[in-house]
């Protein structure tokens, strides 16, 4: 095994659980924390990717633009990433990331639809920006389909294709599997992207790196969707005992997710009850707050919303699929039939 | 004696346009279906009309132009092939119904301004999520001016084809840019999400639309009843999943009640699949559009004889 290169993606994934309201301050002090930390990748945007602030995902409390700005300042050598989900964000977005700092994309697709990103690698291509594909929801298709569908991003100029596990759903052997279907597929480097529902981020990271990933994803004290991430400062302390630190510093960054991450976390995430239905149910781990805000609107359990929506098979980006849900289940409560 | 019917092509022979062709046989109303024109002497769309009775040709546009009575053109080939087609078809006179992203015309939706333009040469009908969702900030709009619409469209990845794929941004900016247009939001985001689920998910839009002001929420369900009942008469498979929704929410603009509107579309099954409903919604706004530029031919016709 090699060490691996390690995106952090507190200011983008952990948009999630502080509901997109960072700030320029928050931004800067955070990156600049990454940065002396080793750290050579650090994302910053909505927590949807760019384009995200919406009644659908949340609103932006600062432009994500200004945020991305703020984090490149920051950085001596870290390296900033956006993210982008094709039908959600779009070039106009991208081309203005790139004029504000960002230097990579992450292009996000479900992860059977990979055709739809080809115009966004391309102009990514064009604009001189690293490029990853990123499959959502990997956990809901074979390794095969998914190594197809890797195919497809590299084909349109990806430099890395991630197995992303959005719902927290997948046990080691799935991530290895998958992995090494994208590692026999691709000429390209191979990434993974943890939650932690089911409490493997950690484990599962390490998975994918034994199944030849090159590339893995944390966050400051796990601070994103559903349970959160992979840690990052325990990714850090773990490569060290493995051999494999890829140059970061684990006291640095266990100091930054101590002191400047944790004081401004609404909650830590972990894996609660709701949490775990996510992992369990296989549903995106971004629906927690919105399953509980449905929940506590209509007097319903949230797990029970989340685990109606995993039977549902709704993909990443469908938050208003949790409305929908959620009223059918209250009518079902109040004795009325669920819909087929 | 009921007015003669006017002579109507279709320029393309994929899904769309078998599907309106199905749908113009099937209640043919005003228009005669007098000519299904592809490039493709092999395609399937041509035998399948053949098969029908129905005139086709492999001549494209040179073949619909050849054919001097016909009056209303359905372009359901591509953008780049529609920006073509446009000049020609607006030098010989024939009206062009747009079912392309070309948007060479204006922007319509039956049920909230076509009437303005019964006289355009050419009209666009911006996209599927555009069609089933403009309507209903369109009907908000009529009761209390909109400061923001948003609206998101599901569709069953079988039902979006290679046109949606490559060009999902340009799906978002027309949608978005009809709901302004159109549908009279100050600003206005779309999003589009293709769900690979089995068996495939009926369409399914969902609409947010926050007014500038305070409004009056019964009048606001009032109007969205109108409109889905309208759009209703021309996509029979379109409708609310429930009440509409009000609920208080914070925004960039401070606290607001947002109108959440949860609408499903099943299509007609004409000849694409009932789950197709994006498709369907099109080639029914085609139909209704149709027919109702068909008037203007009708109107003298009708003065001479009575």
């Amino acid at each position: 095994m090699k060490p691996p290169r390690i995106t952090d993606s507190s200011l983008r994934d952990g948009s999630h659980p502080v509901r997109h309201q960072f700030t320029v301050e928050q931004v800067r002090a955070v990156a600049t924390a990454l940065d002396d930390g080793g750290v050579p990748v650090i994302e910053v945007s909505h927590g949807d990717g760019l384009g995200g602030s919406s009644l659908q995902y949340g609103f932006s409390k600062t432009s994500e633009m200004d945020l991305i700005e703020a984090a490149a300042e920051a950085c001596r050598s870290s390296r900033i990433a956006v993210l982008l989900l094709p039908g959600v964000g779009t070039r106009e977005d991208l081309r203005e990331a790139k004029k504000r700092g960002a230097q990579l994309v992450r292009i996000a697709t479900q992860c059977t639809e990979a055709d739809v990103s080809q115009q966004h690698f391309e102009l990514a291509k064009e604009l001189d920006l690293e490029t990853v594909g990123f499959l959502m929801m990997s956990h809901m298709r074979p390794p095969q389909v998914l190594a197809e569908q890797a195919r497809l991003m590299e084909s349109y100029g990806a430099d890395c294709v991630y197995v992303v596990d959005s719902a927290g759903a997948m046990l080691p052997g799935d991530v290895r599997s998958r992995v090494a279907a994208l590692k026999e597929a691709l000429k390209c480097e191979v990434g993974f992207h943890a939650h932690n529902n089911l409490g493997l981020a950690i484990g599962n990271s390490l998975a994918a790196m034994e199944a030849g990933a090159e590339q893995i994803d944390g966050c400051l004290r796990g601070l994103g969707a559903g349970a959160g991430n992979a840690p990052t400062e325990l990714l850090a302390a773990v490569l060290d005992k493995l051999g494999l630190n890829p140059g970061l510093d684990v006291f640095k960054l266990s100091d930054a997710a101590e002191f400047i991450l944790a004081p401004l976390m609404p909650f830590q995430p972990i894996p609660n009850r709701d949490a775990i239905a996510i992992g369990y149910a296989g549903v995106y781990s971004t629906f927690l707050l919105h399953a509980k805000r449905q929940g506590e609107r209509l007097n319903l359990d949230p797990r029970d919303i989340l685990v109606e929506l995993g039977r549902r098979k709704a993909m990443a980006g469908q938050e208003d699929w949790i409305i929908d849900v959620a009223q059918d289940l209250a009518r079902q409560k109040a004795g009325q039939q669920l819909p087929q | 004696m009921p007015p003669t019917p006017i002579k109507a092509a279709i320029l393309g022979t994929g899904n769309i346009g078998s599907d309106l062709m199905f749908k113009l046989l099937r209640e043919p109303g005003r228009l005669k279906l007098a000519l299904f024109a592809g490039i493709d002497p092999a395609s399937e769309g041509l035998a399948r009309a053949r098969s029908l009775g129905v005139s086709v040709s492999d001549g494209g546009i040179d073949a619909v132009l050849e054919a001097k009575d016909i009056s209303i053109v359905f372009d359901a080939t591509s953008a780049k092939a529609h920006v073509r087609h446009a000049p020609a078809l607006a030098a010989a006179g024939r009206v062009a119904i747009d079912l392309t992203p070309a948007a060479r015309g204006p922007y319509v939706v039956p049920s909230a301004n076509l009437r303005a333009h019964l006289n355009a040469p050419n009209v666009n009908l911006i996209t599927c999520g555009g069609q089933a969702t403009i309507p209903l900030v369109y009907a908000v709009n009529q009761v209390t001016p909109v400061a923001y619409a948003e609206m998101v469209s599901t569709v069953a990845s079988l039902s979006a084809g290679p046109g949606t794929r490559q060009n999902i941004d340009e799906f978002t900016f027309t949608t978005a840019r009809g709901l302004e247009a159109i549908g009279g939001a100050a600003a206005a985001k779309a999003i589009i999400i293709l769900n690979p689920a089995e068996p495939p998910i009926l369409m399914r839009n969902t609409v947010y639309v926050m007014p500038a002001g305070d409004f009056d929420e019964a009048a606001v369900t009032r109007s969205v009843e109108r409109a889905v009942a309208e759009v209703k008469s021309y996509v029979p498979g379109y409708r609310l999943k429930s009440a509409p929704m009000f609920e208080e929410l914070k925004t960039p603009q401070g606290v607001r009640r947002i109108v959440t509107l949860l609408v499903e579309v099943e299509g007609a099954g004409d000849f694409l699949p009932r789950y197709a409903g994006n498709l369907d919604i099109m080639t029914s706004a085609a139909w209704r559009v149709g027919q109702t530029l068909a008037e203007r031919f009708n109107r003298p016709k009708i003065s001479a004889t009575s």
